[in-house]
C-alpha cells in the first residue's frame, strides 16, 4: 500500500529558485479513515499558510508572520526562513476532502481515504 | 547558562526527509564539522527547542518555539536573574491505535535556561504565546525605574 511520501518541491522550487526554506518536521500517522499529517511551524499563522494540491501532490507553504523586534542579537538559533514541504499522496485519498488546522504554530491535515477503498464490513445475507 | 544547542534547525537531522541535492551536499562539504552533532544531539538528548534572545535598551526578549502546545504546559520562572523554560508536549493520544507513517515531531519534557546579564524588573516580565512561539519581555531594571526629572533650573 502507498502511503504519503516526500516529494521534491518542483513547482515550487521554480517559483522560488533563491529562497531558502526550512523543511518543517511532520509526523504522519494512518488510521482506518485515512491520514493526519502534523506539522510544525513555528511563527506561522493561518494567514502565512498556503496549501496547494497539484495531481497527487500537496505543497505546503508556511510564510513566517513578522515579528517585530529590535536591538541587539545575543543568541540566535531560530532561523527566519519559510517552510516548504511538499508530499506525494495515496491514491486512495480523497482529494476533495481534505481539511486543514492551524493551531499555535502546528497544521495539521485530515486526509481522509474515499468511500471507496475504505475498510467496511460486509453482511452475510442468508 | 544552558545554550548548548546550537544547530540550525531548518536543517532537521540528516534522515528527515530533507531532499537531497547537488546543492545540499555541496553545502554540506562546507558546513562546520560540528554541524552534524548539532543535528543529531537532539536525538539523545530529547527536544531542545530553539530560542533567540535580543537585548535592546529596555529589554531582554527572549523567543522560544514550542509549536503544537497549550499555554498551561508551559512554566517560565525567572529566579536571580536566570530565566528558566520548561514544559511537557504530550503526543495526542487520538493517534495512539494509528499507524505511524513518519515521526519526526519531539514529545515529553524540555527545559531551556537564559542567565540575563543585566538585572531585570521580575513583576513587569511579560509573556506572550501565540503561532507556536513563546515571547517573553523582559523589562531590565533601568528601564523600570520612574524616570527622574530633574526641576531644578537656575
Amino acid at each position: 500500500m502507498k502511503a504519503i511520501v516526500q516529494a521534491e518541491p518542483k513547482a515550487a522550487a521554480e517559483r522560488t529558485e533563491h529562497q531558502e526554506f526550512v523543511v518543517p518536521v511532520v509526523n504522519i500517522f494512518e488510521t482506518g479513515d485515512g491520514y493526519a499529517l502534523e506539522a510544525e511551524m513555528p511563527g506561522v499563522n493561518k494567514d502565512g499558510l498556503e496549501i496547494t494540491l497539484e495531481g497527487n501532490e500537496i505543497t505546503v507553504l508556511g510564510r513566517r508572520a513578522a515579528e517585530p523586534v529590535n536591538g541587539g542579537l545575543l543568541l540566535r538559533e531560530r532561523s527566519g526562513a519559510d517552510y516548504l514541504r511538499v508530499f506525494e499522496l495515496d491514491p486512495a485519498i480523497d482529494t476533495s476532502k481534505i481539511s486543514a488546522k492551524m493551531e499555535q504554530g502546528m497544521l495539521t491535515l485530515i486526509l481522509p481515504k474515499s468511500e471507496r477503498v475504505k475498510p467496511r464490513k460486509i453482511i452475510v445475507s442468508n | 547558562m544552558n545554550l548548548t544547542r546550537y544547530q540550525r534547525p531548518d536543517l532537521g537531522w540528516a534522515g528527515f526527509g530533507r531532499p537531497s541535492s547537488l546543492r545540499d551536499e555541496l553545502d554540506r562539504l562546507f558546513e562546520p564539522p560540528w554541524a552534524d552533532l548539532a543535528r543529531t544531539s537532539q536525538l539523545l538528548s530529547g527536544w531542545i527547542p530553539a530560542l533567540d534572545v535580543h537585548e535592546d535598551k529596555d529589554n531582554f526578549v527572549v523567543q522560544a518555539e514550542l509549536p503544537g502546545m497549550k499555554r498551561e504546559e508551559i512554566d517560565v520562572t525567572l529566579h536571580d536573574g536566570v530565566l528558566s523554560i520548561s514544559g511537557e508536549r504530550k503526543a495526542e493520544k487520538k493517534y495512539e491505535e494509528a499507524e505511524v507513517c513518519r515521526t519526526e515531531r519531539f514529545f515529553g519534557k524540555f527545559q531551556r535556561t537564559v542567565t540575563l546579564s543585566a538585572p531585570v524588573a521580575a513583576d513587569k516580565v511579560k509573556a506572550q504565546y501565540k503561532d507556536g512561539v513563546l515571547i517573553i519581555t523582559l523589562p531590565n531594571t533601568e528601564a523600570a525605574k520612574p524616570k527622574q526629572i530633574d526641576e531644578n533650573v537656575n
